[in-house]
């Protein structure tokens, strides 16, 4: 228990101690965002009866800054420790797969759950969304942060090279997350591309996460539950057998 | 029970194999050195016993602990020092010490942590992020982070490449009075003489083979290396002693010595043409040139 607690320490305090970059910064562009798109939209677009933008934006824009700050804690975390070689701090000790696995991914969820409050707090000012049913709201934010932080862990433990994670990041992470219905209802969305969101699974972390906030949803939240409780099993399985084999980290 | 146990451990890399069949075993309070080329293979030997790296072939004992089977148990009970100069640019020296300690299961280990960091002359650094460092200071980090959890077997991987001769100096008696204390110490090192001087027993790999392993004093005996040097008046050398010569400067003529025993003969071949010896010295053979020469047979 020592072990896992000082590991999962140790990855809290390395984002926390440079909390200008981890926390302030994703915080500050989740208000552009808002500032922008409230600006522009707020107006014309009433995403569900009764409902403003603007409110229906702030839980969106939240929990999309806390799934790519989990992803990024694990993923950086685990690439520089790779690349600089400190990593075999990690490997000598007699930590047990759980422990490594528990610890990475319970860090990168406080990150984003540390920049979830940062966004909710900074955004109080525009509107003050409803709080409808709170344990939605936790329970979705604690699963998509820590799927997304086992996400990183993947990604971390495969890339080899900072542009190897870049792309996966690119490519896979911030295509997910924006075409997501953080910015829109997937109702308002052409046919097909409603079908394609369907196949996201961050859009049901989304969309059970402002269930919570407004008991309003697209899909109902046991169905998005149950989709992202599936996908958090897959990917748990798989870095726990990467990390148990050693895969590319104990050659 | 033995410190460490090798037994036909081998190591491929894809189609490269670094390591062989190496089996062979330190002793509880031996202070062993593994020596041999770059590319040998001690790295990677001592990857295994550490469990950074998997072994293809072979099965690996520390303290009678399997270092797969048995990881937990058998990584406690060893404190490596890696070649590589690593450190975590977060922390300061003391968190990254505390750190280690956590992660081998150890909550309360200041004492302890203000006696190493006492002995390795860091204890004014002890609040200096690592990345203020000097890299002989980093070394220093790296032999306390090895030593957090106090393992009976500690592992240095050419800890003094490249570091300054005060380090050496503090490193080693440290390293020493730990020997002293029981605790088994192996090295890999470049410095021949440190290996001379300090170890008790040496093995030498070579491109992934053990290709000896003895007590020092047994293998500084390998007479191959050994030399007499002979003062003669007049400065002529038999005939039958001609294939023996090394060098010869004036009337000092070196021979190569395989066995003292073959003093003997040497003196005798002398006597019979009637050459006067003014002085004779032996010259014990260093490691050195053990080291050399049994790298080129
Ligand atoms: N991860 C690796 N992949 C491929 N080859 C490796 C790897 N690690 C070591 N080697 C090779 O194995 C051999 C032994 O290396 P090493 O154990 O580092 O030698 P030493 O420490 O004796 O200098 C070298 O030829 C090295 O290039
Ligand atoms: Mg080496």
């Amino acid at each position: 228990m020592t072990g896992f607690y000082t590991l999962f320490r140790k990855e809290v305090l390395r984002f926390w101690r440079v909390a200008f970059q981890t926390v302030a910064a994703p915080v500050l562009t989740a208000l552009m965002y808002l500032l922008i798109f409230a600006h522009v939209l707020d107006a014309h677009v009433q995403p569900y009866p009764g409902v403003q933008y603007t409110a229906f934006l702030i839980p969106g824009l939240m929990m999309m800054s806390m799934l790519q700050n989990a992803f990024a804690n694990t993923s950086s975390s685990l690439i520089q420790s790779k690349i600089t070689g400190n990593i075999v701090y990690i490997l000598l000790p007699p930590l047990s797969h759980l422990e490594f696995f528990g610890a990475y991914t319970l860090a990168g969820a406080a990150r984003g759950f540390v920049v979830g409050a940062g966004v909710l707090l900074a955004t109080l000012v525009f509107s003050i969304p409803p709080f409808k049913y709170p344990l939605w709201i936790i329970v979705f934010g604690l699963l998509g942060c820590s799927l997304m932080a086992i996400l990183g862990l993947i990604a971390g433990i495969w890339a080899e090279k900072f542009d190897q994670l870049a792309a996966f990041q690119n490519f896979l992470i911030m295509p997910l997350t924006f075409l997501s219905g953080v910015f829109y209802s997937i109702h308002s969305l052409p046919p097909f591309w409603q079908s394609v969101s369907h196949f996201n699974p961050v859009f049901y972390m989304i969309d059970g996460f402002r269930y919570g906030f407004f008991g309003i949803s697209d899909v109902n939240p046991w169905h998005s539950l149950a989709v992202v409780g599936f996908t958090l099993a897959i990917l748990t399985l798989i870095s726990l057998s990467l990390i148990k084999s050693g895969y590319k980290i104990r050659r | 029970m033995n410190a460490i146990q090798f037994n036909a451990v081998g190591k491929d890399f894809g189609a490269f194999t670094a390591l062989k069949e190496v089996s062979f075993a330190v002793e509880q309070g031996d202070f062993f050195a593994l020596l041999g080329p770059n590319g040998a293979g001690k790295t990677t030997l001592i990857s295994i016993l550490a469990g950074l790296t998997r072994a293809t072939r072979g099965t690996t004992k520390v303290m009678g602990l399997d270092v797969q089977a048995d990881y937990r148990a058998a990584r406690r009970a060893v404190g490596i020092v890696p070649q590589e100069l690593v450190f975590d640019p977060f922390f300061n020296v003391r968190e990254a010490l505390v750190f280690q300690s956590g992660y081998f299961g150890i909550k309360h280990n200041d004492g302890w942590i203000d006696e190493i960091l006492h002995n390795l002359g860091l204890t004014d650094k002890a609040h200096t992020n690592m990345r203020a460092l000097s890299g002989g200071m980093k070394r220093r980090v790296m032999v306390a982070q090895a030593l957090v959890h106090k393992p009976p077997v500690i592992v240095l991987d050419e800890p003094t490449a490249g570091v300054d001769v005060e380090l050496r100096q503090t490193l080693w008696s440290f390293v020493k009075s730990l020997n002293e204390k029981g605790h088994t110490i192996v090295l890999t090192t470049h410095y021949l003489e440190e290996a001379e001087t300090l170890c008790n027993r040496i093995a030498m790999l070579k491109r992934g083979e053990l290709i000896a392993l003895e007590d020092k004093n047994t293998m500084m005996q390998r007479g191959a290396a050994r030399s007499v040097i002979l003062k003669l008046k007049p400065a002529q050398l038999p005939v039958s002693l001609q294939p023996l010569l090394i060098a010869q400067h004036d009337n000092r003529f070196e021979l190569k010595l395989a066995d003292i025993k073959e003093l003997d003969a040497i003196l005798a071949a002398l006597r019979a043409e009637q050459i006067t010896l003014k002085d004779l010295e032996i010259t014990q053979p260093d490691l050195e040139e053990i080291f050399v020469q049994m790298m080129h047979a």
